[in-house]
């Protein structure tokens, strides 16, 4: 189903996705939660199982929210963005990223996807934190809402593993 | 498929279409190359095409049969309209508008255009030409007339074969049909509305060119049966075209402006630049845009910010999610504020999505933000600005009509910030500003992460030492036991003599112990106080001297002997033959001891600074040499020697009461006191002494100021130069060894140190001397007595 109108594709145009071929894996779930803890954005890759993926992502606030209160004590800028693995399943790797204001990436990984390094998360999430914030110049989203964007779906789509 | 029904229009066009594909009239098959290019003017994406090659059976067939052929035009015509394809559709589609397909400009079309208007001779005619490659051509200011034509071609079904319709007819009817198909959602081709039309209606401007020259809109176009198809047709084509059509033909458009002067630029744009750019903007349309610029910010150089853009494109009424992506688009820099490009091309895309057409993914070429040359816009009949976009975007679409991208336009060559403006957008969306610019944040700045080392002079300059007295003058009142404390990196001879006025400032024997002991653990102090005393000479010669520097960091070679120290200390021990400091404080002769002491505690610290003082410590700063010294201990040893070996011990009581006597030396004696002062007289005496020879030896200068009573004790020094020069010189010798190295500094204070040694067992030696002198005088005088006592017996 790579071409046609049909196709599942995500937002972005008629993808040539080769199917059978092995595209770079990445990403497998990416999320935007808000500072209130209400996801503002929040896609996956395989379509089947999407509840899994929220509800990893919903589990994985609370350590956020761990990690963050754990050096939450020194002033925020002093937080490093990038709070790194957050806990690892048999299947899959969920790691966090949080801004300063309070916005949380979470990005769940297959755990067979081993090629992923550190920083190679971090870029992805610098990516994430780059588009968030375009997100949020356009003076027509409104803070909170859900992100609708083209250009971020775009982003995180080639972020992601693609699938056929 | 095979059941497909066409309708007679489409019966006709469709046949019409296979025979210009089949080029060689096999009346069977045609051309695949054909058939793709048709389908190519179709505006529709290529994943489309294959979709519905696929479906049609052409790539089962591997060729295109009559009735594939017609299936897939008829997919066409279901894809350009916007509902999904599928086999079924194309028996449940009704009311199937024709496929649209972009023609391209030549004569063809024109001929096409005209002769499909009428009848069915002219659509076999036209569809001959209609199959062209999609042309872009020319379709700029076509694109004016062709919101004309729009409306006309509704209106007027057939228009004869003039090709060249006053834009007055055309509003009338275009405008219902156009809106309507306006609402005629391109399923997903956002090429095809705007890429179709242009095309298409470069013929016509052709035609018209032809014509009337001064028709803006040329409705000369006359579409095939199914005007709304071309209505539509004209409603996806380049935003330009609604622009400049909708001119007032369009009922209440208030497209007027541009009307107006598409009219008028009509003719220019069609002659201007032949590419088919659905999105540029025409020169109208830019003004237009420039006008509304400026009643949010008046400043053309200026930016709108987003709340007022935000505002501004609201009254569009358009969808807050398309506006969001409009914005996405339009806000190149992602400042959050539109520069008049970015306003520009915002405008521009929101009137084309007002008018049906799709928004690209992707800013067009022709919207990115150039520097625009202001003066270069187009004259405009009328400006464009006024009429309505800001007052009533409610209007009907045709109203934003101005904005629509005409197909032609000026736009001034990029200049150099265009191209920035270019390179950055195509960076601006990529996560590579930010790392860039987290990584540039440390290379920003090469010159603050270069760390220059401050040299630090460890050897004492001139300055530095005065520096150091300075610095010292302070603490050392304060502080007994800094004469010793001088720092050893200062010049050994200072600080000798430093350590040998400690000594004579009656810090006794033990004091010069303590002293000494603590000498090397503050040599701060001692470099301070050797400092002091150079300032002391120094100021008199050179009172440009600057303030103390801060404690030097001491000497890492205090301990270590250093070659220079070797070197002074023979020198030391060749120039004095006595030893006069030996390295080990062997008991040099008591010459010297109480010479070097001398001249090393008195050494008043007082500005003025005694003259021999200034002489020999300038001497002394410049060269820190003991050489200086030498020449002069050599002299002072000689006197000194000469004068003091004779009669040390009593000379230095001699000396003692002579410096008492003189007011220095009670001020020396005070100062003594005031330091420290043991009261050890014989300590004091050859302290007394070495004050004396103060002047030989520039280092004690500090000690001495410690003795405070600078100014006193100068005089004093000079009585005592001689006596303590040798001393002095001796002491002075020793820690004056030029320090130019950090490491000579330990090698200094720890021959200082040594030196102070010395000093304290010549002084006790002194004394103990002294003492026995004192008791063989006693007996000799008892002797004396006695001999005369026993003289008279030997007369008897």
């Amino acid at each position: 189903m790579g071409r046609g109108l049909g196709g599942r594709v995500t937002s972005g145009g008629s993808r040539d996705a080769v199917p059978g071929a092995g595209p770079p894996k990445m990403a497998v779930c990416i999320a935007v939660i808000a500072k209130e803890n209400y996801p503002l954005y929040i896609r996956s890759t395989p379509t089947e199982n999407e509840l899994k993926f929220h509800y990893m992502v919903h589990t994985s606030l609370d350590v956020v929210d761990e990690k963050i209160s754990a050096m939450g004590k020194a002033l925020v800028d002093q937080r490093e963005l990038y709070l790194g693995l957050l806990y690892p399943t048999e299947d899959y790797k969920v790691y966090g990223y949080v801004t300063n204001s309070k916005v949380k990436f979470v990005m769940v990984v297959d755990s067979s996807n081993t090629a992923l390094r550190d920083n190679e998360i971090r870029s992805m999430f610098r990516k994430l934190h780059n588009s968030y914030t375009d997100v949020m110049c356009n003076p027509f989203y409104n803070p909170g809402d859900r992100i609708q964007s083209r250009a971020f779906d775009n982003m995180v789509t080639s972020m992601m593993i693609q699938v056929c | 498929m095979e059941g497909l029904t066409l309708s007679d229009a489409e019966q006709k066009y469709y046949s019409d279409l296979f025979s210009y594909c089949d080029i060689e009239s096999t009346k069977k098959v045609v051309v695949n190359g054909r058939v793709l290019e048709l389908f190519r003017a179709a505006q529709l994406p290529n994943d489309v095409v294959l979709q519905i090659m696929e479906l049609c059976g052409a790539t089962r067939l591997g060729y295109f049969g009559r009735s594939q052929f017609y299936i897939a035009l008829k997919l066409v015509a279901v894809a350009q309209s916007g509902f999904p394809l599928r086999v079924e559709s194309i028996n449940t589609v009704k009311d199937l508008p024709l496929p649209r397909f972009v023609a391209s400009k030549n004569e063809q079309e024109s001929r096409h255009a005209a002769s499909y208007s009428s009848d069915s001779e002219n659509q076999g005619s036209y569809s001959g030409v209609i199959p062209p490659p999609p042309g872009r051509g020319q379709v700029k200011k076509g694109s004016v007339s062709h919101d004309t034509v729009q409306p006309r071609t509704s209106a007027d079904a057939q228009e004869p074969a003039s090709p060249v319709v006053s834009p007055q007819q055309s509003p009338p009817t275009s405008p219902h049909t156009w809106r309507k198909h306006s609402r005629h959602p391109s399923g997903g081709n956002s090429e095809r509305p705007l890429a179709g039309p242009g095309p298409f209606w470069s013929p016509f401007g052709e035609a018209q060119s032809g014509s009337s020259a001064g028709d803006a809109v040329w409705s000369g176009h006359s579409p095939p049966p199914p005007q709304e198809n071309w209505v539509s047709f004209a409603d996806t084509p380049p935003t330009s075209t609604l622009l400049t059509m909708h001119p007032a033909s369009v009922q209440d458009q208030t497209t007027v402006r541009t009307v107006a002067s598409a009219t008028t630029a009509i003719e220019i744009r069609r002659q201007s630049s032949s590419y088919d750019d659905p999105w540029k903007i025409t020169d109208e349309q830019r003004q237009y845009y420039v006008n509304q610029f400026k009643t949010i910010q008046p400043d053309l150089n200026g930016f709108i910010p987003g709340s007022a853009a935000k505002e501004f494109f609201t009254k569009s009424k358009l969808p807050i999610l398309e506006l969001s992506h409009i914005w996405e688009l339009s806000d190149f820099d992602k400042d959050g504020a539109l520069t008049l490009d970015e306003f520009c091309a915002a405008f521009h895309l929101v009137v084309a999505r007002k008018n049906g057409y799709d928004l690209p993914e992707k800013l067009p070429e022709s919207l990115m933000p150039k520097l625009i040359d202001l003066e270069d816009s187009a004259d405009v009949g009328d400006q464009p600005g006024e009429v309505g976009y800001s007052g009533s975007p409610a209007e009907a679409p045709p109203s934003k009509s101005p904005s629509m991208p005409s197909l032609n336009q000026t736009w001034p060559e990029l200049n150099q910030s265009s191209e920035q403006w270019e390179t950055f957008s195509e960076r601006s969306s990529s996560s590579q500003t930010l790392t860039q610019f987290d990584s540039n944040i440390a290379p920003a700045d090469p010159d603050t992460a270069i760390v220059h080392p401050v040299p630090i002079r460890m050897t004492p300059s001139k300055i530095h030492m005065q520096e150091m007295e300075l610095k010292r003058t302070g603490s050392d009142h304060t502080n007994p036991t800094s004469p010793l404390l001088v720092k050893p990196s200062d010049l050994s001879e200072e600080n000798k003599i430093n350590s040998s006025v400690k000594f004579a400032s009656g810090n006794t024997v033990a004091d010069g112990y303590s002293s000494s002991d603590s000498f090397t653990s503050d040599p701060e102090q001692i470099g301070s106080n050797v400092t002091r005393q150079r300032s002391h000479s120094g100021t008199s010669p050179d009172n440009t001297a600057p303030p103390p520097p801060p404690p030097r960091p001491q000497p890492s070679h205090s301990r270590s002997s250093s070659l220079d120290m070797n070197r002074t200390f023979t020198v030391t021990t060749g120039q004095q033959q006595a030893g006069v400091v030996a390295h080990p404080p062997a008991v040099p002769p008591r010459p010297q001891p109480s010479q070097a002491p001398g001249p090393a505690v008195h050494r008043p610290v007082d500005a003025d600074g005694l003259i021999t003082h200034t002489s020999t410590s300038p001497q002394q700063i410049p060269e820190q040499p003991n050489f200086a010294d030498f020449s002069q201990f050599e002299v002072f040893a000689a006197s000194n020697v000469n004068d003091e070996q004779d009669d040390e011990a009593e000379k230095h009581p001699e000396v003692l009461p002579a410096e008492k006597a003189s007011d220095p030396a009670s001020s020396l004696r005070v100062a003594k006191t005031d330091s420290k002062t043991e009261e050890k007289t014989a300590a004091s005496a050859p302290a007394n002494v070495s004050k004396g020879t103060t002047p030989l030896a520039p280092p004690p200068k500090p000690i001495r100021r410690r003795l405070k009573s600078e100014d006193e004790l100068r005089p004093e020094v000079d009585e005592h130069t001689q006596k303590t020069g040798v001393l002095a010189a001796v002491l002075a010798s020793q820690p004056s060894i030029p320090r130019s190295v950090g490491k000579d500094k330990k090698a200094i204070q720890a021959s200082i140190r040594r030196n102070k040694e010395t000093n304290t067992v010549l002084a006790r030696l002194n004394s103990e001397l002294q003492q026995q002198l004192k008791d063989v005088l006693e007996e000799r005088i008892s002797l004396e007595v006695q001999l005369e006592q026993l003289r008279p017996f030997s007369h008897l």
